[in-house]
């Protein structure tokens, strides 16, 4: 399939857009990458997603695909002849779910809840980091079962729940330049090693944006808002 | 081996009415175990640590939590009848990009129309909801159903919410029949289907329901 077939909107520093892109990179998938300005919706940004006008977006075609985990889906269905993302087996599939669904509603707002206090009192910031911490145990444990000893959540190679956790590590790496140690080699060491190997893959390699980068960005953004790009 | 299903529940919930309705609609039988929220079961608290939420449901020992991850792993598991996921990857992203957004939007406007603490917070979830269900209403155009031709996931996890919709339109002050008469045509072609009716409570149950908490957390 042609590499003008596959197109993504998005943006170098958005976890979300990494996404699709690092599933797109395991099934060899070449596609065009149209960066969003900042601060501006591009027409064909608001005509492919009218509901959110969001990215990521990936267009296959004329088909417009919205919201990055069904995203992720879509392109394991689609090029199923590549590695597979989503585990073969229905309960592990559930699982892996289950915990990219943790990922999004509770532990990442955690993560962007430290940022955005970061002018606030001692008292604020020491709850958020609370609840950062708490869940970065508990993916520790969820790791630890569902790799089995492997590299990754999804065995040898990177499957939905890497994508899905991976994806935050740039942002979890700035809020670390602050002093705050998230990923532990005492309390998590699992997820250490985990981070080490998922940013070394192939397929990621190239869209991980470098932790200096993504700070001189929070800099900027956070003198106006306050809050990472929650695209 | 047989299987074993054991489905932690709360009558009223419209998250655990999809797991009902898919389990129905598929014919499988299961254990139906209502849960008292103030006072959570062991059961349940073993079965999802993380959330310790109903729906939750055990299949042969393993759990399983969040209504729409059941609903994919209810589909997958016996896949053989009534197919709620279309089988083309692109018709399977439509469905479950519209059923994550009647997650993100629908619950939680039409929890605030029955439990706004203000006339302006109730205003302003009312101009929500009624947005949202326009936006469905629109997707679901001349279609019979979400589905197509029969009833699929999209139509699993919005139809739930029909019977909480005296109750928004009672504490609202809305008619949903006027505003969105497609949807309300749609949720009653859906009530036709024996597995629907079966799966979701009276309207009149649950709005005696809200008004039971309501007064409980001083909405009056």
């Amino acid at each position: 399939m042609a590499e003008s077939d596959v197109k993504i909107l998005g943006a170098w520093a958005s976890p979300f857009v990494m996404r699709p892109r690092i599933a797109l990179n395991i099934k060899s998938v070449g596609y065009e990458f149209l960066e969003e300005k900042v601060g501006v919706k591009s027409d064909l940004l608001i005509k492919s997603n009218p509901v959110y006008k969001k990215i990521p977006v990936l267009i296959h075609g004329d088909k417009p695909i919205c919201e990055s985990l069904v995203i992720v889906q879509y392109i394991d269905e689609t090029w199923s002849s590549g590695p597979s993302i989503l585990p073969s087996d229905v309960y592990d599939r559930a699982t892996a779910r289950f915990w990219a669904a943790y990922i999004d509603d509770k532990w990442f707002p955690a993560l962007s809840e430290i940022v955005k206090v970061q002018g606030e009192g001692e008292e604020a910031k020491a709850e958020a980091v609370k609840q950062l911490l708490a869940g970065i145990a508990l993916l520790e444990e969820a790791f630890q079962k569902c790799s089995k000893g492997k590299a990754f959540f999804g065995g040898d190679s990177i499957g939905y729940l890497d994508i899905a956790l991976g994806s935050f590590l740039g942002w979890l790496r700035v809020t670390e330049l602050n002093g705050l140690t998230i990923l532990d080699a005492e309390k998590t060491p699992g997820l250490v090693g985990w981070a080490e190997n998922f940013c070394a893959d192939s397929a990621v390699k190239e869209v991980m944006p470098e932790t200096g980068k993504l700070a001189e960005l929070a800099k900027r953004l956070f003198a106006k808002t306050k809050a990472p790009p929650s695209t | 081996m047989a299987d074993e299903i054991t489905l932690l529940d709360f009558w009223p919930s419209p998250f655990g009415m999809r797991v009902r309705l898919a389990l129905t609609l598929k014919g499988i039988d299961y254990i139906y175990k209502e849960e008292n929220l103030q006072q959570k079961s062991d059961l349940l608290l073993k079965s999802n640590p993380i959330h310790k939420k109903i729906p939750t449901m055990i299949h042969n020992g393993n759990p399983i939590s969040e209504s729409l991850i059941m609903v994919q792993y209810i589909d997958e598991t016996w896949p053989k009848s009534s197919s709620l996921l279309p089988s083309d990857p692109y018709g399977r992203s439509q469905s479950r990009f519209w059923a994550d957004y009647v997650d993100k939007k629908v619950y939680d406007c039409g929890r605030r129309t029955c439990f706004a603490k203000s006339p302006e917070e109730g205003d302003a979830a009312v101009k929500e909801l009624l947005e949202c269900l326009k936006v469905v209403e629109c997707e679901l155009g001349e279609k019979l159903y979400f589905g197509g031709e029969n009833l699929g996931y999209v139509d699993v996890a919005l139809v739930p919410f029909y019977s909480w919709f005296y109750a928004y339109e009672s504490f609202g002050g809305l008619s949903i029949r006027d505003e969105c008469p497609k949807i309300v045509a749609w949720a009653k072609r859906c009530l036709e289907n024996e597995s629907v009716a079966k799966s979701l409570p009276d309207q009149q149950k649950i709005y005696e329901f809200v008004v039971t908490m309501r007064k409980k957390f001083g909405v009056e």
